[in-house]
């Protein structure tokens, strides 16, 4: 694929491949919702050019579920109640993946660090925390099984 | 009613759900927005024809180019320009606006639109406004005997938007005679709502016709002024509303689409609109406020008089701030007993960004002088200042307002609520801190351990604690319609234009239709708000969804009902009198009796709803025997006629698995909603702060919220809207503020311009429901989104107040301005 030098990942992500989960808000890498992850790692969409990840693997919102079966970041989401109008939530759920990727045994502290660097205006925040608290233990209890 | 999950959480966790931003129409074309340079100058030319020429550009429009067009929109005040005519009047206002067949083309090509400007004076804040000769607006827009709402907007140009009053008893001479007056003056800032999917709209003009997709909260207001601009009839006009990354009333009333809409008319394409933050900011505020508040108390401590004057700086337009202001003036001397009372508001016109809606709605301005002033009052009183509104809150029932409903909560036991869970925080707090590297906390309170052992053992923290109430007129307009299509096999479309921007309304309303209709949510639809087919809504704002339109989908069940009775009797051939409701099936009267009572039906569920029987389903389901009380009284099944589903009863009367019954709903200035306001929202909060010496820091300790709303349909959505208010509140209180610096905003991103995070949320936070059932809304509801934001800020400014030793007057409360604060104290 060919994209001119200036498109941004999230402009491609939204108006070349009509994935539309990547939201744009701040375009100043602060609010935090147009996060993807780029082999893993967070990234702002919106302040990244498309031309600079030839060759990474891109990973969004879009990609989590595995056929039918949420993401246990994406159910916690659900069952902790942490959305409202949900323009933030797939931001907010990419991190929250990176961080349990990266520390699968993330302590509150940091929850609240990696969390901080995306913004929510509805919920107040704390349905957020406490879903990404209650996604880390669940995937710790099924690492748990798996090693047994 | 039950916590039952957002019916919009799997497709808002999958990145599945539409926004407004993301619609797109066939071959549809961007637009880029040049805007002015300047806070108040003159246009003296604009050139156009190197943008024309720049590739990909389709039209460069400006006012000039709007031909038979109307030129201006406001649904109170008309001074709105699409498109800046003749001069410009705040710094961002549109001048022109390119269209490009891409975003980037667009872009560019607005770049290259030259605009010359002849200076004026620019006037940027209110008082400098007011004082001045030079007028913004040289034209009075207001037709004689104009009137929205209430609010009959004044005519003059004197850089006054609107001017109100309020008063009654003698307020002077109370004053004069009164034992103690204490008086108050704060400076509200300038805040932006920040609503993170940005103003946005997609304009599809044809020959006769107009399709808007658009981040409009009201877009029955905004087909309104759409079709007065292109002079079309209001059904031509289609204002659709996906979901909204936001609202918080800053999307509230008309905004982009007028601009979008000339676009594509111009460009005879489908245009699309956005804004970055940036323009967003410069799209629509929130009033700035400076308000002073005296209170005249006599020998007990009661309150004798209140004079109150408010002045807004309401910005480039007039926007919704004539109602806001209105609004502010009927919120401002709180839920007190108050004999005298005097309020004199004034909404100015500056050349900054425009000013309307904002969560609250003038409250929190208002609140911030008046409820800071009864903590200054409690102070010189040497009375504890929950004491102090103890004596002097209204009691349910009082008259607030003459003419107005009554009072319709009991907020002593709210501030009764605050103060116990306050305790019961610093008791935690003081236990914690007693425990040094004990173990005995976990998850977040891991944190408060350390900070409390720290607190203890540093001299250079200073807490503060204190509570405000407020009382605002809400719900707005009672002009809802709903629309329940039942379907044959017995589920349901429910249609309401209440816009979802997730307050979560779409799935409180589907709790209440499957309640009435005794079905499983699961078998409730609800549309999007779109004008082309769903019914008419006046708002969604003024927190007033639950109960405005719940009481319309009540009766749009009730319709149901009705009909379905009718069909049933046609279909046995019987009068429809002689069928009735019960447990959510249609039975014969003769198969069944209401002699009999004392099951517990009319409770959550399917089959546990209240029987209809005799005269109609409507009387046994009307309004005023529902909720509590009218559960206990259901008559039971006497004999074994098990009668038909609704499902089947369609079936039956189309001889076919076909069909659908319609049911329509309706709520106006009547019954329920007869008087006005259709409830009064209650904010009541505590918090309690930290205050570092060395640094001016702030910190929220503890967050208690009351949502008074008389019967939570959704316990969780309720306390989401409380914590998500209280959080704005806290932004406002410590850290958000557009500064102006002579003509230009300074701040115009999220980088300086401040907004909470989750690190900021307080350590201890308790939300509590007041369910008393004194709402006029379903089952005893009342609203609930902005009253948790609206004493917010006045509850922070006392409780900093109290920490440091002086009073603050200004928000928001950064570290320089608390330092200073403390500077005066040593003093």
């Amino acid at each position: 694929m060919l994209v001119p030098v200036r498109l941004t990942v999230a402009e491609l992500l939204r108006d070349r491949l009509g994935l539309t989960g990547t939201k744009v808000s701040c375009e100043m890498q602060v609010c935090g919702v147009c996060t993807v992850l780029v082999d893993g790692d967070p990234v702002s969409s919106c302040a990244t050019l498309a031309c600079d990840l030839d060759g990474t693997e891109v990973l969004t919102v879009e990609g989590l579920a595995r056929g039918r079966d949420l993401h246990p970041v994406q159910e916690a989401f659900m069952d902790a109640n942490a959305l409202q109008c949900g323009f933030c939530t797939p931001g907010f759920i990419m991190m929250a993946v990176a961080l349990l990727d990266a520390h699968p045994d993330a302590d509150q502290a940091e929850v609240r660090e990696w969390m901080d660097g995306n913004l929510c205006r509805c919920t107040g925040y704390d349905p957020i925390e406490t879903a990404v608290t209650v996604a880390a233990s669940r995937l710790a209890a099924a690492t748990a099984e798996d090693g047994q | 009613m039950t916590a039952v999950p957002r019916s919009d959480a799997w497709e808002k966790v999958t990145g599945r759900a539409r926004y407004a931003v993301d619609a797109v129409l066939p071959n549809m074309a961007h637009a880029a927005v040049v805007r002015s340079e300047r806070a108040h100058a003159r246009i003296s030319a604009i050139d156009r024809a190197e943008a024309e020429a720049a590739p990909g550009v389709i039209a460069v429009v400006t006012a000039e180019d709007l031909g038979d067009l109307g030129r201006r929109f406001g649904h109170i005040v008309p001074d709105h320009a699409i498109l800046a005519e003749g001069k410009v009047r705040y710094y961002g206002e549109p001048v022109a606006v390119v269209v490009a067949e891409t975003p980037h083309q667009a872009a560019d090509a607005a770049e290259l639109v030259w605009v010359d400007y002849d200076d004026l004076p620019a006037l940027t804040d209110a008082a400098t406004a007011l004082a001045s000769d030079v007028l913004i607006h040289e034209q009075s827009y207001v037709e004689p005997g104009q009137k929205f709402l209430d609010v009959a907007p004044a005519a003059s140009t004197d850089n006054v938007a609107h001017r109100n009053e309020l008063a009654w008893g003698d307020a002077e001479a109370a004053l004069a005679t009164a034992a103690t007056v204490v008086e108050t003056t704060t400076t509200f800032p300038l805040v932006y709502g920040y609503a993170m999917e940005t103003y946005n709209a997609l304009a599809d003009w044809q020959p006769g016709s107009l399709h808007v997709v658009s981040t409009a909260q009201h877009p029955l207001m905004v087909r309104r002024e759409l079709a007065r601009m292109f002079s079309l009839p209001l059904a031509a006009v289609r204002v659709e509303v996906p979901y909204i990354g936001g609202g918080y009333g800053s999307k509230s009333y008309t905004k982009l689409e007028p601009l979008a809409a000339a676009a594509s008319w111009a460009a005879g394409r489908p245009v699309k609109v956005t804004t970055d933050v940036e323009a967003a900011m410069y799209t629509t505020r929130a009033d700035g406020a400076l308000v002073t508040v005296r209170t005249g108390f006599d020998a007990d401590a009661l309150i004798c008089a209140r004079d109150i004057d408010i002045r807004f700086d309401t910005g480039a337009y007039a926007d919704n701030s004539p109602l806001v202001l209105t609004k502010s003036i009927n919120r401002s001397f709180g839920p007190y007993r108050t004999p005298n009372l005097r309020v004199r508001g004034v909404a100015a016109y500056t050349n900054t960004s425009p000013a309307s809606s904002y969560r609250g709605f003038g409250a929190p301005q208002a609140a911030l002088a008046g409820e800071l002033n009864m903590d200054m009052a409690a102070d010189r009183l040497g009375i504890d200042p929950v004491e102090l509104r103890r004596r002097n809150l209204l009691a349910p029932g009082d008259t607030i307002i003459e003419g107005k409903r009554p009072l319709d909560a009991d907020l002593v036991a709210d501030l009764d609520a605050i103060v116990s869970a306050l305790d019961r925080h610093a008791a935690e707090r003081d236990a914690e801190v007693q425990v040094t590297g004990g173990q005995h906390a976990a998850g977040r309170d891991a944190d408060v351990q350390v900070t409390g052992a720290r607190h203890a053992a540093e001299a250079g923290i200073r807490r503060g604690r204190a509570v405000a109430v407020t009382a605002s007129d809400a719900g707005a307009s009672p002009i809802s319609t709903a629309q329940v299509r039942m379907h044959a096999d017995g589920s349901v479309t429910l249609l309401v234009s209440s816009t979802e921007m997730g307050q979560g309304s779409r799935t409180a309303l589907s709790q209440i239709a499957a309640r009435e209709l005794c079905v499983p949510i699961e078998a409730v639809a609800v549309g999007q708000s779109d004008t082309r087919f769903t019914p008419f809504e006046w708002t969604t704002g003024a927190s007033r969804t639950t109960t405005v339109v719940g009481l319309a989908v009540q009766a749009a069940c009730d319709d149901l009902w009705d009909n379905l009775r009718a069909k049933a009797a046609d279909s046995a051939g019987v009068l429809v009198d002689e069928v009735v409701v019960h447990g959510g099936r249609l039975h014969l009267a003769a198969d069944i009796s209401n002699t009999v009572s004392g099951s517990g039906a009319g409770g959550d569920g399917v089959g546990e709803h209240g029987t209809g029987s005799g005269t109609g389903v409507a009387g046994a389901l009307g309004a005023g025997e529902r909720g509590t009380s009218a559960a206990d009284a259901a008559p039971v099944v006497k004999d074994s006629g098990s009668g038909l589903a609704p499902g089947e009863v369609i079936r039956q009367w189309f001889g076919a698995d076909a069909g659908e019954v319609v049911g329509v709903g309706v709520v106006r200035r009547d019954g329920a909603t007869a008087v006005l306001p259709p409830f009064w929202e209650i904010g009541a909060v505590g918090v309690e702060v930290s205050v570092d010496v060395a640094t001016g820091e702030v910190t929220v300790e503890q967050l208690v919220t009351v949502g008074d709303v008389g019967y939570a349909v959704n316990p969780d959505l309720v306390k989401g809207q409380d914590l998500g208010a209280a959080t704005q509140g806290l932004g406002i209180a410590l850290w958000e503020e557009m500064v102006y610096d002579g003509e230009q905003l300074t701040n115009p991103n999220l980088v300086e311009y401040r907004v909470p995070r989750l690190r900021d949320t307080p350590r201890r936070i308790t939300s509590v429901l007041a369910e008393r059932g004194d709402g006029a809304g379903p089952y005893g509801a009342k609203g609930a989104g902005e009253g948790a934001l609206n004493p917010v800020p006045a509850a922070v400014a006392a409780a900093v107040g109290r920490a440091v030793g002086v009073w603050p007057t200004e928000l928001p409360l950064t570290p320089p301005r608390v330092w200073s604060l403390l500077q005066q104290a040593q003093q």
